[in-house]
């Protein structure tokens, strides 16, 4: 059993800047946690402490509830993938993968043994006896993965892993580091920047923002879900239109006044939300993910919005539209390529009130639905 | 044509460079005879190994030899020891006074050597190591040029590389020995060259500490053939040029590290 939990965890630099705030967030054994957020949000720190090469400022770090605030990282069993890889340029690859078994003074014969099958199992072999100066970024990051592997830590935790690679790799790589934990089973935390890296790896997403997590859930439920505007903007690219909206008394089922356009939301059954009145009455924006923006001609003239295409760009199948609606307010919508659109035209879309989000006034997302 | 007068320029320095060492290797192979009679090259038929003879039949040259070579040695591994780690603290912990103690370091840099004698040599005597060779050895063996010297290339070895090793198991201490010191291999090269030829060639301290002849050092052996009545140059010239063997050895053995070393940092990458 490896759990990990941070109970009411503060990180408070000794210039006075917080960078965690009151950080409570427990991690099952054998899950795949990632923690995402822009950069100074707090996720590498935390990373950071839990590693133990940080201090916490106060509240308690738990590892299968044993309390390892004061533990040096050695005495912690936990390996780390660094975001520079970190490899010791002057030994070799096999050097490296063994130096933690080493340092462990493991029987020579063991320490081998599993070098080779972990080197074997990230496809290393042929690549033993050459120094990192040698290897491509690709290859160096599986080394770094080697030797946080070979010895069979509590946790990995792995800062970046992927920023220095191209592309390409970064998908392949991506797949890759997500099957061998599922292999492996060993609790992961995972740190980016990039919701795409959170959203396609991860058993559950943590977001972070100034010091602060914002949410923890599986990606579904944070891409369904957000508790906030910050959320709902972070996750799904490209980003949700946050627009702002207010409520109008009509009968009928409420109504938003949108960019000055109506839009009627109906009975409130066909909403993700539990929209009483008094909800309603808080709305002051709308969240609108451009790929949820519809076709006019299916829905009804009150769930329109009239706007002049500042700009297209096409995607193949699709293009992203870049629409001015009527008070300036800018609303990104992704289309199918077959609209052939002029910079200029005035269009219509349609709005799907099942697919909305709204948010109040402190940027707190309206109840959802329960189930 | 302009560089043409370059290269002859440089080729007339480079000889002028070379004359006393030229002379210094004429001298070795002149007798003591010829000395004052052939300023440089005596015909070839004059030159004689008999300098050579004398310096391991008339004196105990090859002891001279063996304790510079213990002296030195010790001097530079327990230098090369304490430089690094004091120069490893300095460059990746932070800890309270840490300025004000490099600000005490560089302070005592700036004090020569010559008024530090006095006070050295009065330590030294109530320790009880006048006239022994750890009276050479001890007061040697930090050096706070070299702790700088390594503070400045340890500075550029990344510090997520030293987190890597801690989470991969290894105390501070392994840290420095296991990671940060191979990857200084440079630096460590040009320090031991350095610190090589600063005690290989001392003479004031060894002069002052070392009374008897069978603890001599190579420069005070070899200062010890110029007496009041009679001096053996040739002897001496032949010693010294068996003296600067081994610096120029070491030379091309590290070379291409003490190169390396000394213009690390310069450029970056």
């Amino acid at each position: 059993m490896a759990e990990i939990a941070f109970r009411n965890v503060n990180k408070i630099y000794p210039n006075g800047f917080q960078a965690v705030h009151r950080l409570d967030l427990s991690i099952a054994d054998g899950e795949f946690l990632v923690m995402v957020g822009p950069s100074g949000c707090g996720k590498s720190t935390t990373l950071r402490m839990l590693a133990g090469l940080e201090t916490i400022s106060s509240g308690d770090l738990l590892i299968a509830g044993h309390r390892v605030n004061d533990l040096h990282p050695r005495a912690r069993n936990i390996a780390m993938v660094f975001q520079s890889y970190a490899l010791y340029p002057h030994k070799t690859v096999q050097g490296n993968i063994e130096f933690p078994l080493r340092m462990a003074r493991l029987p020579a014969a063991e320490v081998k043994t599993r070098a080779l099958e972990v080197a074997r199992m990230l496809e290393l072999e042929p690549l033993l006896q050459r120094k990192p100066g040698l290897l491509s970024g690709g290859q160096r990051q599986r080394v770094a993965m080697a030797r946080a592997l070979v010895r069979d830590p509590v946790a990995f935790l792995m800062d970046e892993p992927l920023s220095n690679l191209d592309a390409k790799l970064r998908v392949q790589m991506r797949a890759e580091i997500a099957a061998l934990q599922r292999r492996t089973g060993t609790t992961t935390v995972y740190v980016t920047h990039d919701q795409v890296e959170a959203m396609t790896m991860g058993d559950r997403v943590a977001v972070f923002k100034d010091g602060l997590l914002q949410q923890v859930d599986t990606p579904q439920q944070l891409f369904e879900r957000p508790v906030n505007t910050f959320v709902a903007g972070f996750i799904g690219s490209p980003s949700m239109n946050l627009i702002t909206a207010r409520r109008e008394p009509a009968g009928g089922g409420p109504v938003l006044v949108v960019a000055g356009e109506r839009i009627s939301l109906g009975k409130g059954m066909e909403t993700r939300f539990n929209l009483t009145d008094a909800d309603a009455e808080r709305v002051v924006c709308l969240g609108l993910r451009p790929e949820d923006v519809v076709d006019p001609q299916l829905v009804g003239e009150d769930r329109r919005l009239h706007g002049r295409v500042a700009l297209t760009e096409l995607l193949g199948r699709e293009q992203m539209v870049y629409l001015d609606l009527r008070d300036g307010t800018r609303l990104v919508a992704r289309l199918h390529a077959d609209r052939r659109l002029k910079a200029g035209e005035e269009i219509a879309v349609g709005i799907d009130p099942a697919r909305l989000y709204l948010f109040q006034a402190d940027g707190r997302a309206l109840p959802y639905r329960q189930g | 044509m302009r560089r043409l007068v370059v290269y002859m320029l440089l080729v007339l320095f480079a000889l002028l460079c070379l004359v006393p060492i030229a002379w210094l290797v004429a001298s070795a192979f002149k007798a003591n005879a010829d000395f004052h009679v052939y300023p440089v090259v005596p015909p070839v038929d004059r030159l004689t190994l008999a300098n050579f003879t004398s310096l391991f039949t008339q004196m105990p040259f090859l002891r001279f030899m063996m304790n510079s070579f213990f002296v030195a040695g010790a001097t530079v591994i327990l230098q090369l020891f304490f430089s690094s780690l004091g120069g490893f603290a300095l460059a990746k912990y932070d800890f309270a006074g840490k300025k004000a103690v490099m600000g005490v370091m560089l302070a005592t840099m700036m004090i020569p050597g010559p008024v530090l004698l006095a006070p050295m040599y009065e330590l030294i005597y109530h320790m009880g190591l006048i006239d022994s060779h750890l009276g050479l050895i001890v007061p040697g063996m930090v050096n706070v040029f070299g702790m700088f010297l390594f503070r400045q290339s340890m500075l550029s070895v990344p510090d997520e590389m030293l987190q890597a090793a801690r989470i991969d198991g290894c105390n501070e201490f392994q840290i420095f020995w296991h990671v940060v010191m191979p990857v200084s291999r440079p630096i460590v090269g040009a320090f031991c060259l350095i610190a090589f030829m600063g005690t290989w060639n001392s003479f004031l301290w060894p002069q002052i500490i070392l009374q008897s002849s069978d603890r001599f050092t190579l420069p005070i052996g070899l200062n010890q053939m110029i007496g009041v009545y009679e001096a053996d140059y040739g002897a001496m010239m032949a010693g010294t040029l068996l003296a600067v063997l081994p610096v120029v050895v070491l030379f091309f053995l590290l070379q291409k590290e003490f190169i390396a070393g000394l213009t690390k940092g310069a450029v970056k990458g």
